[in-house]
């Protein structure tokens, strides 16, 4: 089955139409990387997902459960209670982080699920002791955000969003706020979870990532998807647009 | 009148100026919230008439709001002024007129936290009043605390014009002596009363701010 069925999604601001007409199926364990120029919508496709912005036409469905849908034209969002509880399916990774500045590491990490999910103190903690060994930042559980550099923040912020056992990540070019020198170390975390085979959905501007991690490269634009398919297919893509994006990106 | 009378008389006044200053804040504080949230409100009528308080209550002298609360349940309902009433009449005043100062002071904070940590609370699940409470809330008080020292500054020497209705504060009672007795010395005493109370105010302000300090 799908865990993530979007079906003819439409947003638009005002005059301005950012997504016309997207289509997109996910399956468990499934690295599907979004590409395109900036404008093209990657981003308001990823808020319409994740309920951050409300679509204006089209239906989403998580594991089968519709969330929103339309009926007779109309747009429809699931009761509040139902949305609840299916947006526990997935977590979102932001590009600028959003970790919660006065709460140290170890809070923003296992305050969701103790103030939200009513995890037990105790366990949320091994669990985000746990999170904080895998992503090597074990002796920065009691720093504040602040202290941090860019790279060890989102580190921290993809572990909040795993201390909630999403069954599906999305990823807001979680890079693109960084120096160089610090993607490396936030692309490395996100080619584990690929391993250890999370279902994921990455917005990136990062090709060489996106063909290394992904089992499937969209390529956007002007609010549609232009072109779809493995990293090969997509790199060796006979679409003139899709080359000279792909290639002004590699060089 | 001997020294040590008038030194009992101004303490007397002084606890009273002590007991306008906490009460005030006690009320206001929590009151200007609830009104911030009005003023924010999605709803056009609430919006509106938050706005129409806020104006009002800034629009006008705190010294003749006191006069209204005080002599206003007379001339509008003919109803007797108790001299208990005194007392209540001026929290009431000022704290309805300092709510409207702090609503707005909220406001700028709460409108200042970047709309990404609403959007982070959301995603992890967090509710509405945790959302607030948790996450948007401390980082507003970090904010907003040097303006709510100026506000909480200027309380101190606004307790003075409870006077205009009468109150047995320290600087109704140091007027009376210092005409009673032809001296400044009982103002200036006053003055100096005022001084270091907003000395104290300012320090333990400070103190609060330096206790913000462990996140940015």
């Amino acid at each position: 089955m799908n865990l993530v069925k979007i079906s003819h999604m439409k947003k638009r601001f005002g005059e301005l139409e950012v997504l016309s007409d997207i289509s997109l199926e996910v399956k468990k364990g499934e690295v599907v990387s979004i590409i395109g120029p900036s404008g093209s919508g990657k981003s308001t496709l990823l808020r319409c997902a994740t309920l951050l912005e409300q679509m204006d036409g089209g239906s989403l469905s998580y594991k089968g459960e519709k969330v929103v849908w339309e009926e007779n034209g109309k747009v429809i969002t699931a009761s509040h209670a139902e949305t609840k509880r299916i947006s526990r399916t997935f977590g979102l990774v932001f590009q600028n982080f959003n970790l919660f500045p006065h709460y140290t590491v170890l809070k923003n990490i296992m305050d969701a699920p103790v103030s939200v999910d009513k995890v037990p103190k105790k366990e949320a903690r091994e669990r985000a002791m746990t999170l904080l060994r895998q992503l090597g930042l074990e002796d920065k559980a009691d720093a504040y955000p602040y202290q941090l550099s860019g790279g060890q923040q989102q580190r921290v912020s993809i572990a909040r969003a795993l201390a909630l056992q999403p069954q599906v990540l999305f990823f807001d070019e979680p890079t693109s706020a960084l120096d160089p020198e610090l993607t490396g170390e936030v692309l490395k975390v996100i080619k584990e979870l690929a391993r250890q085979h999370m279902t994921m959905i990455i917005v990136t501007h990062e090709m060489k990532f996106a063909k290394e991690v992904s089992d499937r490269i969209i390529f956007m634009e002007g609010g549609v998807i232009v072109e779809e398919g493995s990293p090969d297919q997509l790199f060796t893509s006979q679409n003139l647009r899709v080359q000279e994006f792909i290639g002004k990106l590699e060089s | 009148m001997s020294m040590s009378t008038i030194f009992t008389l101004l303490a007397k006044g002084m606890m009273i100026s002590v007991e306008i200053f906490f009460f005030t804040l006690l009320f206001s504080l929590p009151l200007g919230l609830l009104v911030s949230f009005g003023r924010m409100s999605k709803n056009f009528l609430v919006r509106s008439l938050v706005k129409i308080y806020i104006a009002v209550m800034r629009g006008t002298p705190l010294m003749l709001q006191l006069l209204v609360v005080y002599f206003g349940p007379f001339y509008l309902f003919g109803m007797k002024i108790s001299s208990g009433y005194r007392f209540v009449a001026v929290i009431i005043a000022f704290s309805i007129n300092y709510a409207a100062y702090f609503a707005e002071i909220y406001r700028s904070g709460i409108e200042s936290i970047s709309v990404g940590q609403y959007e982070a609370a959301k995603i992890l699940g967090y509710n509405k009043v945790q959302t607030f409470f948790k996450i948007i809330f401390p980082q507003v008080v970090k904010r907003i605390l040097p303006p709510v020292t100026n506000e909480t500054i200027t309380l101190v020497k606004d307790t003075s014009l409870a006077s205009v209705i009468a109150m047995s504060e320290m600087f109704t009672i140091a007027k009376q002596i210092s005409a009673k007795e032809t001296t400044i010395m009982p103002l200036m005493l006053a003055g100096i009363f005022y001084f270091i109370f907003n000395y104290l105010v300012a320090f333990v302000m400070e103190y609060i701010e330096k206790k913000f300090r462990y996140f940015r």
